[in-house]
């Protein structure tokens, strides 16, 4: 029997938290209350802070996440960290359920020597910082550096090239927080490099971001007409695929080859089948180069196309890498964590008891830290239906937290009591509101508040 | 997308079996757990074989006293493993050609999971989900 009201508390407040909370409050007949938490004063996760702020298109899906907020039954407590304010054990007294939708927060290493010289960041840093991330506005960034390399070829590694190499007059159009725009604007960045292991057809890179690079108004795109020639195994691949999103990103890319630099301003270096190995010192801790080695492309047993080193190696001179070559889940305290997979160890969404292997009653998971960093926004939303699927199976069979009978409303007894500054929807709207309003009278999307600070100073908390 | 991401959210048990028990115990094993596959493991966790429901069915077929048999005359052997940065695109490729439902994952030789064509195709079924509910968010606002 599920219980009336079902009380549901989310930590996170990212595009899989907004999903799961919008498939529960649609259940036709559930009685349910849901309480959202999230360490920043701000929702959204990283529609705000991850998405490109020159992809302002993407954007709009706020505003769904905004209508979900607008429930009567749905509450939002901004500025409330779990693990600092909140623990699991206050949680079960006041909820039913939870579900944690924290993301992947920390990267991948590349595991080569050098990784920490001064020089060498997460390409997740740079995007936090550019986007406003109040955790990264203080991150300093050496953009006097000519040079730059970027280690990777997905979504974010392609953002990070592209918001380097974008025009003053094409940073102003975002939503980037000001002092990326000073600091980018400035920048004496002219040469960036994107590596990638594997070789063009096997790319991550989308045929409309492939587009996009093309069209930025102060960068030559630059590619080695040798990198471009597939090999026997990219051919007959492709060939077997029958994809012509496939086959039109390989011309895509090849076209770049037969094109002469016109001398813009800057100049981004598309390479393939070569692996960052080391990075090299300048005598002072900081980055001077990087060798590469060049691969060749092997095809597994199972049809995977994997590089593997050659041997050949180059260097590549470069004062400033990002490395972009995964993410990882954070451990969250008191809920079981699999190393293997930077997850919360769970079966489909429910969070498992290591010991037994078996599901921990009332917890359950969702996004990237339930599944790896994978797909797009949207891939959240049937990611979060499943899980919300198991929570509406076991409300049903009772198999829930067993709250407190009198533990009342935990916004009196236990949120504001814990955060008093804590940050409701509609302080948010508020906040929204003045960054809009903001960002139209310097002819921006938006433009953002950067520091916790400021967001609480302007709340007149 | 990798066979990391599928792996990630199935738990990490898996369901294995020694080659010397017979088949009457694998079955009820399957029975147990809902499950189409066991790996076939060694002393050393090193996958031996898989023995599928298809391999079951197909022994049943020829023999009536299949149950006695052990699972070591009954599995398949040469078993292809896939590794967890794989193409999911790639195995469910192989997967289909050559008429796997299930392929063990292993790591070092080690095997860490299996998955069925099942979770393959649900994977990239919710993958492809994803895209378009995005690409209608956008078209929507646009």
């Amino acid at each position: 029997m599920t219980p009336v009201p079902l009380r549901v508390a989310i930590v996170g407040a990212g595009p899989s938290a907004f999903y799961a909370a919008e498939q529960l409050l649609h259940h036709d007949g559930l009685d349910v209350r849901i309480d959202m938490f999230d360490r920043l004063p701000t929702p959204y996760g990283l529609v705000r802070h991850g998405v490109a702020p020159d992809h302002q298109k993407i954007k709009p899906v706020a505003k769904a996440f905004a209508q979900v907020a607008a429930d009567p039954r749905f509450r939002f407590f901004g500025y409330v960290e779990y693990g600092k304010d909140l623990l699991i054990e206050d949680l079960r007294r006041f909820y039913h359920q939870v579900l944690f939708a924290t993301g992947a927060q920390s990267d991948k290493r590349m595991g080569i020597p050098g990784e920490d010289l001064i020089g060498s960041h997460p390409a997740t840093s740079f995007v936090a910082w550019y986007n406003g991330h109040p955790d990264y506005c203080d991150q300093k960034f050496d953009l006097s550096q000519e040079r730059v390399v970027i280690v990777g070829v997905g979504n974010v590694a392609i953002d990070v090239a592209r918001i380097l190499c974008l025009s003053p007059e094409e940073l102003r159009a975002t939503d980037m927080a000001d002092y990326a725009i000073e600091a980018l604007s400035r920048s004496h960045v002219r040469d960036v490099f994107l590596l990638g292991r594997r070789g063009p057809a096997q790319a991550a890179f989308t045929n409309p971001e492939i587009k996009e690079l093309s069209e930025l108004a102060d960068c030559d795109v630059i590619v080695e007409p040798s990198e471009m020639v597939l090999d026997e195994i990219s051919k007959q691949a492709v060939a077997d695929a029958h994809d012509r999103a496939l086959e039109r990103k390989v011309e895509l890319l090849q076209s770049f080859a037969a094109r002469e630099p016109v001398g813009r301003l800057r100049r981004l270096y598309l390479r393939f089948l070569v692996s960052p190995v080391e990075l090299e010192d300048d005598g002072n801790g900081h980055v001077a180069g990087m060798r590469l080695v060049r691969n060749r492309l092997v095809r597994s047993e199972t049809g995977t196309i994997s590089a593997e080193p050659t041997g050949v190696t180059e260097e590549l001179r470069t004062g400033l890498v990002f490395r972009s070559v995964g993410y990882r889940g954070a451990e969250l305290p008191g809920v079981p964590f699999q190393e293997r997979w930077g997850v919360v160890l769970n079966a489909h969404g429910r969070v498992l008891d290591p010991e037994t292997q078996q599901p921990i009653p009332g917890e359950y998971v969702t996004g990237w830290i339930k599944r790896g960093p994978s797909g797009v926004i949207g891939t959240n939303k049937p990611d979060s239906a499943e899980t919300v699927q198991l929570m509406l199976e076991d409300a049903a069979a009772g198999r829930t937290f067993q709250p407190d009978a009198d533990a009342g409303d935990p916004e009196h007894r236990l949120v504001r009591d814990r955060q008093p500054k804590c940050v409701s929807f509609g302080d948010w709207c508020r906040l929204d509101a003045m960054e809009l309003e903001r960002g139209r009278e310097e002819s921006r999307p938006r433009v953002k508040f950067t520091s916790v600070d400021k967001m609480l100073k302007a709340l007149e908390k | 997308m990798k066979m990391e991401s599928v792996l990630a959210s199935k738990g990490p048990s898996v369901v294995t079996i020694g080659e010397t028990r017979l088949l009457r115990e694998a079955v009820g094993v399957l029975v147990e757990h809902n499950i189409g596959a066991l790996v076939v493991l060694d002393a050393g966790r090193v996958p031996l074989g898989i023995l599928s429901e298809r391999d079951i069915i197909r022994t049943a077929s020829v023999k009536p006293d299949f149950l006695y048999l052990t699972v070591a005359e009954v599995m398949t052997r040469d078993v292809v493993c896939a590794s967890p940065g794989d193409d999911v695109d790639a195995v469910l490729r192989t997967m289909t050609l050559r008429h796997f439902r299930h392929m063990p994952i292993t790591e070092n030789g080690e095997l860490i999971g299996i998955v069925s064509i099942g979770d393959l195709v649900k994977a990239q079924l919710d993958a492809y989900r994803g895209d378009i509910h995005t690409l209608q968010t956008q078209l929507m606002e646009s």
